[in-house]
Order: structure tokens, then C-alpha cells, then sequence
């Protein structure tokens, strides 16, 4: 459970500052899956990064099952980064030259696992992203689509209980991030975690049965999203 | 988080740019490489000092005409010239009794040698039949010259190996006549080779001093109608009595010399111990200088490892983010950089040492120079790699761990 109240975040560039993120308050449940959406530059990494504990708020306060994350020291975020969040990011951001198999196991290993049951443990998520058979091939070795599903294995090793993912399909041709969508709703209705995609792409958020809509830093809706779409559906433009 | 698994992230990003690790472990490699072999030629040279030293004997002392020198206030003046006389010798056999084993008498002169065609200059050695004892002196063939020798002043000589080779080469010399300085010699015997030690007798030409005195060294020898020598030679019984011993001389000869105590004695009495110490802290110092110019080349090794390291973090600021988003703490990130950096000037440092040993096994097999490859300057240049490594990865280490997790990861 998230909740978070006023975040501000302001940069300071030079004279001038940029309210990236101006008093967002909301809240979202265990188990939700839910699109921020809104304009380049509306501040949705800024709130994501801050969501997923990389970063501070300026002001406004924000907890994560119930505790406070502003007075958590350096190692307590870290903690908390690698226990309860899994990222997803546009770039894939994989270590180069490094399988697959060890792109998964890096968060087992900062979490002080080792040995059979990291390398079983990070089996285990590719083969729920559909790459059970591609775990020793490094990241130039891999398409776009194969690398993002090494991602968000990773992402979902450590078993975190939110899955914050920014925008998961925009390096992605649209036939892929269909299959990247679908997956991420196959998970969500697996594992039950709470997903939120960041994306600029209306239709993407609405594979989500939530979004919440962001410009200049401002939450501008927030609204149930009924009949979400089922990945692999046919594109219907509104 | 495991050491171990420390260890293999940092090798596989040295790794991931071979070429450059490589060359950035090659100012490690070239500095320890010169402290191992630097320190080891060194302590060679302290070594084969030390132990030419101690074959003349650590309980000889040298009695010579002269000031000891101090400082640098009495360069350039004229000194007056001062001597040691025949009789200086006779007042001390007579006068010292107790710990002494010889007391002997040289006078030493160069002259021109020569037997058939062979003709060069050498050092002549007037001496006593005790010398040999005195010196430790093995005979090869013949004898040495006797007490008879010098009661009779028979012109016999004995040759030091090196010489008997220059002025014989094949032939047996013991019978034959050399000339020395126009003056018929038959050689009665040849010494043992001591090799290259201090104060060898390899090149020397020993004839009885009496001979020398009567036939050879003539007016050279005598000042103010006194027959003077070159040394005396204070063989100890016991070297723990060499001081007290030193200080009788001194005394006897202050007496024949005519010096009261508050004067500057004219002669000095120096101990096989008294050089080697003089000459060891020589070859300390050089050991250090030596060591410390091999340090300056570490030292810059350190740093090139430093700048590697920090344009390594720059570039890998977007991995930095990603370890850190998926849990990476920042000692994490401190430890991984740190042995990074650590496993770089090891690696660097344990070839270094193979090359200098190696380098300093090749001076000893030429021949060159003497070279000692201790443990103690290995592990000194191992140790002082490690250092290196962690003084000059702390800095990269900790900005990596200090970078702002977000901004890493949005670090173009
Ligand atoms: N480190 C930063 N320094 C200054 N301005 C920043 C920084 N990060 C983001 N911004 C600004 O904050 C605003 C929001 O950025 P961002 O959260 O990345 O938006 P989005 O992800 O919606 O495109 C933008 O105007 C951006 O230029
Ligand atoms: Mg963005």
C-alpha cells in the first residue's frame, strides 16, 4: 500500500526552478495495477523514481506499508529498493556482456543470496517471462523484446510487492509491446503484486484498470478505468 | 554479500576492458618490479661488503699514519704529513701483552715487476712471517716467508694468486726469479685466492721487510733517519676487547709521538668493525635512495590507477543506478570499486615482483652486479602495492558510491 501526500519536487537550475512534481496526493492499494499517464515532462519518472525510493521529494510526505520513507537512511532505501521494488525501465538498462542468468541473479546478490538458490531463484523468473531457454545469452545478443522480459525477471526475482515499470514498451515496436503488456497482465493476475506503468501512451495506460493523469506536475484525474484492455486484443483507436 | 563474489564483479569489469587494465596495471607492474629488484641489488651489494669485510677478519685492527678525517673543515688545507716508524711497532710488541694474538709491522710500496717478458706495476708488501696467521692466509704451493727470511734478509717473494697467474700464467713459479724494481727475488711460495674481498692479497708481492728495507724500499723508507712503516697490523685475541685494546694503542703511540691528550693524535686506529659500519650505513643509504626512487615510480603508478578508476565511474554511472535501484547499498558499491582498484595493483604487484626477481636473479646470473632477493622486500613492494591500491581507490570508490541513485540513472 502507497500513499503520499503534496509531493512536491523542485529542481534548481541555476536562477530558475522546475516544479517537476507540484503537491501530487494519492493512494493506491495492494494489488492494483494502475497507468500514470500524462505529456513528456509531466513528471512521471520524477514521481516514479520518488515511488520506488531513488530519489526524495522536495517536500509532501509519502509511505510504503504503512512507514515513512523520509526518515529512512541511505541502506534502509536500498532495502527497501531491492526487497519491495521491482524496476522496469524504458532502456532495459542490462549489464552488458553479462547472461542473462546474472543480469537476474544481481538484486539475489545484493540481497545476500547466493549460491543454488539464487541461480534456481533467477531460473525460475525467466522462465516466467517465456525465456527459459535463453538464459546464457547476453543482452547484444537478445532482441528488444527478449531483453525487456530479462528486465522485469529481474525486476520480479526478489519477489517485490510493487512492480513499477517506466515506460515498458517505448523502446519497443507495437507488436512487442503488446506481448510485453500482455505479460505484464498475465503476472499481475498471477502474483496479485501491484503494478503501475508510467507511460505517455493513453493506449497503453489503458491495459490498467486505473490511471491517473499527470501534467506539469499536477495530478490533473484520476479515474477507475472499467474495461481495461486485454493485451493482444485488437487496436481500436478512440 | 560474499568477498568472493566481490572479487568476480571486479574481475569481470577489468575484464570487460583488458587492454586497458593491462596498461593501467603496467605502472604497478614497472614500479614494484624496480623496488624488488632495486632493493635486491642493494642488499647484495650490503651483502658482498659486509662479508669482504668479515673474510679480513672481525677482530684485526689497522694502525695507519694519518688524521681521521671529519667533515668536510680540513678539505684543501696542507696537512703535514705524518708517519708511523719501525719503532712505534717495537714499542707495542713490546709494551701490549694481554688479548693480543700478533701485532705485525707492513711497509708497502708499488714497483715494477718483471719476469721474462712480463713486466707491470704491482703493490710490494714488506712483511713478517706472522702476517699469514694475521690474515688468515692459505698457502697453494711453496711456503710463506719465514723468520729466517728477515733475520738473513733473503731476497724471496711470495706471490698472491692473481699475481703468480699475470706474471707466470702456466708455469710452475715456485724457484723462479723475478725482478722487482731491478732486484733479484726467487720465488719461495703462492697463496690461496681470496677472491675480490677487501684488502685481497691476489695481487700482492710479499717479500721480508727486512729485505724490502735493505734492498728495495730504501730512502722512501726512512723519515728523519727512522725507519718508517705503511701499517701496523693489532690482531685480538678476543674481539669483545677490541675497544680497550684500540685504546692502549692509542695511548702507547700518543706516548711516542710525543701528543698530549688534549692534541689531535697523528695516527688512527681503526677495527674491521668500524668499516663495516661506516660501509654498511653507505649501502643503507643507497638501499633507501634506490627504494624510494622505485617508490616515486609506484607512486605514479597509483596514480594513473586512480584516473582509470575515476573515468571507469564516470562511465559506468548508469550501472551504478541500476545496482543501486535493485538494491545495491552504498558500501556495496564502496567494497566493489575498492577491490576493483585493490585486485588491479595486485595482480599488477605480484607480476611486478615475478619481474623483478626475475630481473634481479639475471643481474646475479651475469655476474654484473650481486644481487639478495629477501622476503622482507617482496613483501615490503607487495604490501606497499596493496596499499597503493586501497589509497588510491578509496577516492573513485567512494564517489561511485555517493552518486545519487536517480541522476545516475538518468546519466546520458
Ligand atoms: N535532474 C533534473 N534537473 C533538472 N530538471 C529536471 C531533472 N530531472 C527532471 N527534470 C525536469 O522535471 C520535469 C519532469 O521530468 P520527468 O519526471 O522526467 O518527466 P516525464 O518522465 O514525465 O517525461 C521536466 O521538465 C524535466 O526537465
Ligand atoms: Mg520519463
Amino acid at each position: 500500500m502507497i500513499e503520499t501526500k503534496d509531493l512536491t519536487k523542485i529542481y534548481q537550475m541555476g536562477e530558475t526552478e522546475v516544479r517537476a512534481l507540484d503537491g501530487a496526493s494519492f493512494r493506491i492499494e495492494k494489488g492494483e495495477m494502475i497507468a500514470i499517464m500524462g505529456p513528456s515532462g509531466s513528471g512521471k519518472s520524477t514521481l516514479m523514481s520518488i515511488i520506488g525510493c531513488l530519489d526524495a521529494p522536495t517536500s509532501g510526505s509519502y509511505t510504503i506499508d504503512g512507514v515513512s520513507v523520509e526518515n529512512m537512511d541511505e541502506t534502509k532505501l536500498a532495502e527497501v529498493r531491492g526487497r519491495k521494488i521491482g524496476f522496469v525501465f524504458q532502456q532495459f538498462n542490462l549489464l552488458a556482456r553479462t547472461s542473462a542468468l546474472e543480469n537476474v541473479m544481481l538484486p539475489l546478490t545484493y540481497a545476500g543470496i547466493a549460491g543454488k538458490e539464487r541461480e534456481a531463484r533467477a531460473r525460475k523468473s525467466l522462465e516466467r517471462v517465456g525465456l527459459g531457454a535463453r538464459t546464457h545469452h547476453a543482452p547484444n545478443e537478445l532482441s528488444g523484446g527478449q531483453q525487456q522480459r530479462v528486465a522485469i525477471a529481474r525486476a520480479l526475482v526478489n519477489e517485490p510487492a510493487i512492480l513499477l515499470a517506466d515506460e515498458p514498451t517505448g523502446a519497443l515496436d507495437s507488436k512487442t509491446g503488446v506481448e510485453i503488456m500482455d505479460l505484464f497482465q498475465t503476472l499481475h493476475r498471477e502474483t496479485g503484486q501491484t503494478v503501475i506503468l508510467v507511460t505517455h501512451d493513453a493506449y497503453v495506460a489503458r491495459h490498467t484498470n486505473r490511471i491517473i493523469k499527470l501534467a506539469d506536475g499536477k495530478i490533473v484525474s484520476d479515474e477507475v478505468n472499467a474495461n481495461p484492455i486485454k493485451a493482444g486484443a485488437p487496436r481500436v483507436e478512440v | 554479500m560474499l568477498f568472493s563474489e566481490n572479487v568476480k564483479i571486479a574481475l569481470r569489469a577489468l575484464q570487460a576492458n583488458k587492454m586497458r587494465s593491462v596498461l593501467t596495471m603496467l605502472g604497478i607492474v614497472i614500479g614494484v618490479a624496480t623496488v624488488v629488484a632495486l632493493l635486491s641489488i642493494g642488499q647484495g651489494a650490503t651483502a658482498s661488503i659486509t662479508s669482504s669485510i668479515e673474510s679480513g677478519g672481525s677482530n684485526l685492527l689497522t694502525v695507519a699514519p694519518g688524521k681521521m678525517q671529519t667533515g668536510m673543515s680540513s678539505m684543501g688545507q696542507s696537512r703535514q704529513v705524518s708517519h708511523l716508524y719501525y719503532s712505534d711497532y717495537q714499542a707495542l710488541e713490546r709494551i701490549l701483552t694481554q688479548n693480543i694474538a700478533y701485532i705485525v709491522p707492513v711497509y708497502q710500496s708499488s714497483y715494477m715487476v718483471k719476469f721474462g717478458d712480463e713486466s707491470f706495476t704491482a703493490n710490494i708488501s714488506g712483511v713478517v712471517a706472522e702476517h699469514k696467521d694475521v690474515r688468515s692466509f692459505n698457502i697453494a704451493a711453496g711456503r710463506f716467508i719465514s723468520d729466517g727470511d728477515n733475520k738473513a734478509g733473503s731476497p724471496v717473494a711470495v706471490l698472491g694468486d692473481q699475481m703468480a697467474q699475470d706474471l707466470f700464467g702456466e708455469l710452475y713459479p715456485v724457484g723462479k726469479t723475478i725482478s722487482i724494481n731491478g732486484v733479484k727475488f726467487q720465488v719461495v711460495g703462492v697463496l690461496e685466492a681470496k677472491g675480490s674481498s677487501l684488502g685481497s692479497p691476489d695481487d700482492l708481492v710479499f717479500i721480508p721487510l727486512e729485505t724490502g728495507y735493505n734492498k728495495l724500499f730504501g730512502e722512501t723508507a726512512n723519515y728523519n733517519g727512522k725507519k718508517t712503516v705503511s701499517n701496523i697490523l693489532v690482531s685480538v685475541s678476543d674481539s669483545t676487547k677490541n675497544d680497550a685494546v684500540s685504546s692502549e694503542v692509542e695511548f702507547v703511540l700518543r706516548r711516542m709521538h710525543n701528543i698530549t691528550g688534549a692534541e689531535e693524535v697523528d695516527f688512527y686506529v681503526l677495527s674491521q668493525s668500524d668499516t663495516l659500519k661506516t660501509l654498511s650505513t653507505v649501502t643503507q643509504t643507497l638501499t633507501i635512495f634506490l627504494g624510494a626512487i622505485a617508490g616515486i615510480s609506484l607512486l605514479v603508478g597509483g596514480i594513473g590507477i586512480m584516473n582509470i578508476m575515476l573515468v571507469s565511474v564516470t562511465e559506468r554511472t548508469k550501472e551504478i543506478g541500476l545496482r543501486k535501484a535493485v538494491g545495491a547499498t552504498r558500501n556495496q558499491i564502496l567494497t566493489q570499486f575498492l577491490i576493483e582498484t585493490v585486485t588491479l595493483s595486485v595482480l599488477g604487484g605480484v607480476i611486478g615482483i615475478l619481474m623483478g626477481v626475475g630481473i634481479a636473479t639475471l643481474f646475479k646470473m651475469t655476474g654484473m652486479i650481486s644481487s639478495v632477493i629477501t622476503a622482507s622486500s617482496i613483501l615490503l613492494a607487495f604490501t606497499f602495492a596493496l596499499a597503493i591500491g586501497v589509497f588510491f581507490g578509496l577516492y573513485p570508490a567512494f564517489r561511485a558510491a555517493n552518486l545519487h541513485p536517480m541522476e545516475a540513472l538518468r546519466y546520458e
